[in-house]
């Protein structure tokens, strides 16, 4: 028994089960619903090949901008959760102070907040379209959590690093730039690349100020056809395809810088 | 719904079986020389049998339609729960947070006459369809216009009110603008998702840019910080805004746009309270009250003090 317990298979009979039953309650409640399913005319929102061709459908083009500002908010989240860490490990007493209030501002707001905070009363002020603020809020409210994953990955190479660098007569940005951060990475690189699939999933806020994302897009298309079930299940499952492609990364990234203790 | 259908179903299997015993416990009795008499005998009164039986079964199916109905559920109840999605001045808060509005005052007076509590579901919009099929409520009270589309999903009663459309605009941002001018791919209109509005700008503005919110006020508010040039809502309440900020607003056409009707939905299959409800608003806009109610809730500004602005 102990060497079946072990293997896969039981894990994976289990996990089949969970979910056999879980799609047969969905199915049972839909049913009992009597809502009239029409997956058919989901296709045509991904691709259509029509007689000029192959063409993109809305959710793919929504899934498209979903990508390209995840991507420039998590750059600009990367650059200043960066500088947000160092200031917290600075000497500097209003550097450390700075960011500490940055951080405890933005991580205890609602992101909801954040978005409306810039879109209506720091967009007129600088001029903000609706993509560029939601690429500032998007990638400030995860600079203040990207900044806690540097300051732990800076803080676990142990301090021994430092002294060395120290008694070689490197100055602090030679230290970290050629000892600190080189192996710091091993300690960020996983819960960075979950940030990562935090923030596509965060992302979907957007479709509150009308920027025409992957959410944005569903919600568009149910208006007009009240397919709301097949097209929240759709716009799931797409979700669902980019994080978990994300979460294989992590797990790869997870076990080719495993620490060794 | 699967149970009834499995009634009917029953119900001919059995109006089939009785005849057919009765048949051919007459044949078997019967002398050769009346064989011809009998048979007619005998196919008349499986005739006659078959339609008791059948008058027996449709009697009890429909009795099993008005059990299901929804009209049953709320007299059950002892409430009638209206799911509404807040529209000035449809449904709102006033200063209280209190639900007024014209339908406030139809889902009351209905449930008045019904005898139960009305009870107000507010649910967001887009889904609110979604909502009223899963039964989350009875009956949408709230200025849905009747479309083809729509009626695929859901049925409607008859109307009980019209509005049209018309456009609010931002001053700066479209001086000088005729009709034609709105309809160019660099204006954008703000509008709130699944409304009248979406199918005006689709309609009568293909080329501008449709930018869909949730809330009438955040529509609103693009066109105020001038990231929209206009947008579209049923009157009175562009005329409301326009008057609110009237240096930076405006309603540039005196005209509706895309006039429709609003009628209550009800799930399908069920003609008790499609019956209900259309008997309910023909009573009352014969009497005139849905028309006094519609004009004081859109035309005047008796209830100005009511709400914040």
């Amino acid at each position: 028994m102990p060497e079946l317990v072990k293997t896969r298979a039981i894990p994976v009979v289990l996990y089949l089960i969970v979910m056999y039953l879980l799609v047969r309650v969905s199915l049972t409640g839909a049913e009992a619903m009597g809502y009239n399913w029409q997956w058919y005319r989901i296709p045509d929102y991904l691709f259509r090949l029509t007689d000029d061709g192959f063409q993109w459908g809305e959710i793919s083009l929504g899934l498209v901008t979903t990508l390209t500002l995840s991507l420039q908010a998590f750059l600009i989240a990367l650059a200043a959760g960066l500088i947000v860490a160092l200031l917290r490990l600075s000497d500097l007493v209003v550097g450390s102070a700075l960011a500490v209030a940055f951080l405890e501002f933005v991580r205890n707001m609602p992101l909801l907040v954040l978005l409306y905070l810039f879109y209506y009363v720091l967009g007129p002020i600088f001029g903000l379209d609706r993509y560029a603020a939601s690429v500032l809020c998007l990638g400030i409210y995860h600079a203040a959590l990207v900044s806690e994953i540097f300051r732990a990955g800076i803080q676990a190479v142990s301090t021994g690093q430092w002294e060395a660098a120290r008694s070689i007569g490197l100055s602090t940005g030679q230290a970290y730039r050629f000892v600190v951060l080189p192996q710091s990475i091993k300690f960020m690189l996983p819960p960075m690349a979950g940030e990562a699939v935090h923030i596509v999933k965060s992302s979907a806020i957007v479709s509150v100020i009308a920027v025409v994302e992957l959410t944005t897009t569903g919600r568009n298309i149910i208006a007009d056809t009240y397919l709301s079930f097949e097209v929240w299940f759709t716009v799931a499952a797409v979700y669902l395809a980019i994080t978990l492609t994300l979460s294989i990364f992590v797990t790869f990234l997870e076990k080719r810088y495993a620490v060794k203790s | 719904m699967r149970s009834r259908a499995s009634g009917i179903c029953g119900g001919i299997r059995r109006a089939d079986a009785r005849p057919t015993g009765a048949q051919s416990t007459r044949l078997f009795h019967a002398s050769p020389r009346s064989r011809i008499g009998s048979l007619l005998g005998a196919v008349l009164a499986t005739a006659a049998l078959a339609g008791t039986a059948a008058t027996v079964q449709a009697q009890s199916a429909r009795q099993e339609l008005s059990a299901e109905s929804v009209i049953e559920t709320i007299k059950q109840r002892r409430a009638i729960k209206i799911g509404l999605s807040l529209f000035m001045p449809w449904a709102m808060r006033d200063r209280n947070g209190e639900l007024i509005g014209f339908e406030i005052d139809v889902g009351r007076r209905l449930a008045e006459d019904m005898g139960v509590e009305a009870e107000f579901v507010p649910t967001a919009w887009d889904g609110i369809i979604p909502a009223l099929i899963s039964g989350k409520f009875d009956v949408i009270i709230s200025g849905m216009s009747i479309t083809p589309q729509r009626n695929l999903t859901v049925n409607f009663t008859r109307p009980y009110a019209s509005t049209g459309a018309t456009i609010v605009a931002n001053r700066r941002l479209t001086e000088g603008f005729s009709l034609e001018d709105y309809n160019r791919p660099d204006v954008s209109f703000a509008v709130r998702r699944a409304t009248l509005a979406a199918v005006v700008v689709a309609n009568t503005f293909p080329d501008a840019e449709m930018l869909q919110f949730d809330d009438e006020i955040a529509t609103v508010q693009e066109v105020l910080n001038g990231n929209a040039h206009a947008t579209i809502a049923s009157e009175p309440a562009p005329s409301r805004f326009a008057r609110t900020y009237p240096d930076i607003l405006h309603v540039p056409f005196d005209r509706l746009f895309d006039e429709q009707s609003e009628g209550f939905a009800v799930r399908k299959g069920d003609p008790d309270a499609l019956n209900f409800f259309n008997h309910w608003i023909a009573i009352y806009s014969r009497s005139g009250w849905l028309q006094e109610r519609h004009d004081y809730w859109f035309k005047s500004d008796a209830w100005d003090d009511q709400v914040a602005q």
